[in-house]
């Protein structure tokens, strides 16, 4: 049993009803939905399209104070591009509001609107660009490798490893535990943070923040350590950096940290799950990948097509009709990119996962002003360990149940795997 | 043929400068520019329609000569 099992355990002995503490199974998708209904994860693909062959391009639901999502390429990108009628301020659907103020928000800049979004976005692209991050390649590959060293030797036919518990879900929180300058040895307590943040959201935030992670605490303390000792890192950029010729408030440097903390976790390690469950469940992409390496890059792209992990959030400004959906100021309205990635009116076979696909507009790093930060790391995370992967254990197939996340990241939590061969 | 970039419309997404980085630079901040004045040798016209074809904000745009 895990540390975060216990601390769910802690929790659900506190409360006599487990149904006080979280919303109930779901039977209505089109009316009530549930992203964090763990069914919601693990049927996810299946959901999106028998609602939209049902008629239904924008499911709602009275849960988290009422919440909308549109289900269409189409609509997703409209919301997304939609500034004026949506506030970013909220982005992880949960059952409060923010209430960090306006324009910065709890997470600058995932939680900042225009004008200031892109002041606070244009400070933190630099550390993220294509060639900055080009400079990490040989961290990564070297994690990878070692993770892949530490699972021993394997029998093929009859040893299994599990690919998110000792791969998939240690090597993002590595490398961004690094890029801040934090300890990575502190990994378990950021993947528990990660848990509070983004799989306990249906539960009442009161019961949350009761036993949470209290992660500002752990965040303030980076932050004295780094006043005292500033280095190459970026909680020293983000303590020096200026606007305007003024240092960033506490609370923009924290947020900033928590965005990339939180953000950079689970996302990438979902996408390197859902591609390894993928191959391991699809023999004949997977041999042609090992035959065929220079088609990587399009397979990785279609990796994050088919298997976008990241589901953002808005929050309605003012009361809107939106294509005939009543929202109300408040409303929550979900942005399931992953579910505009398989929508047959914008993408030719759609719920088919096409290796070498060559047009693919794919939206897993969102779309409009909030395109993903780190999504130049990220797509290097996951060629290397796929690379990596497959390399090593060049076939390889499902063994056992895999288990989904909960929430607005899907991936693979638990992913046993039998290595059926060994380079 | 010639490439162009709505330096409006780019969001960052870095999908051009990795499918066709003979045609395609990207600044500090991950926005794409053209190299050169946009200019498509012959032997790059499929790159430069790949770019096109996988760019999520629509942001890249092919004239032809004829035109």
């Amino acid at each position: 049993m895990t540390e975060i099992d216990d601390h769910i355990d802690d929790h659900i002995d506190d409360h006599v009803d487990p149904m006080s503490v979280s919303y109930g199974p779901v039977d209505d998708w089109a009316n009530d939905l549930d992203h964090a209904d763990p069914e919601y994860n693990r049927r996810a693909h299946e959901i999106w399209h028998d609602l939209r062959e049902g008629g239904c391009p924008v499911a709602r639901s009275d849960r988290y104070g009422g919440m909308w999502a549109p289900l269409t390429h189409e609509l997703i990108k409209e919301v997304a591009y939609d500034t004026d009628h949506f506030t970013s301020q909220g982005v992880i659907v949960n059952r409060g509001r923010p209430i960090a103020p306006p324009p910065v928000g709890p997470a600058p800049p995932i939680t900042s609107d225009p004008p200031f979004h892109q002041i606070a976005r244009r400070l933190l692209l630099p550390p993220f660009s294509p060639k900055r991050i080009e400079a990490w390649e040989d961290d990564v590959r070297d994690l990878c490798r070692g993770l892949l060293a530490d699972m021993g030797d394997l029998e093929p036919g009859q040893g299994v490893v599990d690919a998110a518990v000792q791969y998939a879900q240690h090597i993002p929180v590595n490398v961004i535990a690094r890029m801040l300058g934090f300890p990575t040895t502190d990994d378990e307590y950021f993947r528990e943070c990660v848990h509070a943040f983004l799989e306990r959201v249906n539960e009442p935030v009161d019961a949350r923040e009761a036993d949470g992670p209290h992660l500002d605490v752990y965040l303030d303390r980076q932050i004295d350590e780094h006043r005292a000792n500033p280095r190459d890192d970026l909680t020293t950029f983000l303590l020096e950096a200026e606007i305007d010729g003024n240092k960033l408030s506490h609370a923009h440097v924290r947020g900033s940290m928590v965005l990339l903390l939180i953000a950079g976790i689970d996302t990438t390690w979902s996408a390197i799950g859902s591609a390894i469950w993928h191959l391991a469940s699809h023999p004949d992409d997977l041999e042609r990948l090992t035959a065929e390496p220079e088609l990587m890059p399009f397979a990785v792209e279609e990796f994050l097509r088919a298997y976008a992990p990241v589901t953002m959030a808005r929050l309605v400004k003012d009361d809107v009709d939106f294509h005939g959906c009543p929202m109300k100021a408040d409303d929550w309205v979900l942005l399931p990119f992953p579910a505009a990635n398989r929508d047959p009116a914008f993408f030719d076979d759609a719920e088919s996962f096409v290796i070498d696909r060559a047009e693919n507009r794919h939206a897993a790093f969102g779309l409009g002003i909030h395109r993903c930060l780190g999504s130049n790391l990220a797509r290097l995370e996951l060629r290397v360990a796929i690379e990596e992967f497959i390399a090593r254990f060049p076939r390889f197939s499902l063994d056992g149940e895999t288990r989904w996340s909960v929430g607005q990241i899907r991936g693979p939590r638990e992913l046993p795997v039998r290595i059926d061969a060994v380079a | 043929m010639r490439v162009s970039v709505n330096t409006e419309l780019c969001q960052g997404h870095n999908r051009c400068y990795a499918l066709a980085p003979e045609l395609f630079d990207v600044d500090d901040y991950g926005t794409a520019v053209v190299i050169g004045d946009g200019t498509v040798a012959p032997d790059l016209e499929d790159k430069a329609r790949l770019a096109v074809a996988n760019c999520p904000e629509y942001a890249i745009t092919i004239e032809d000569d004829a035109s």
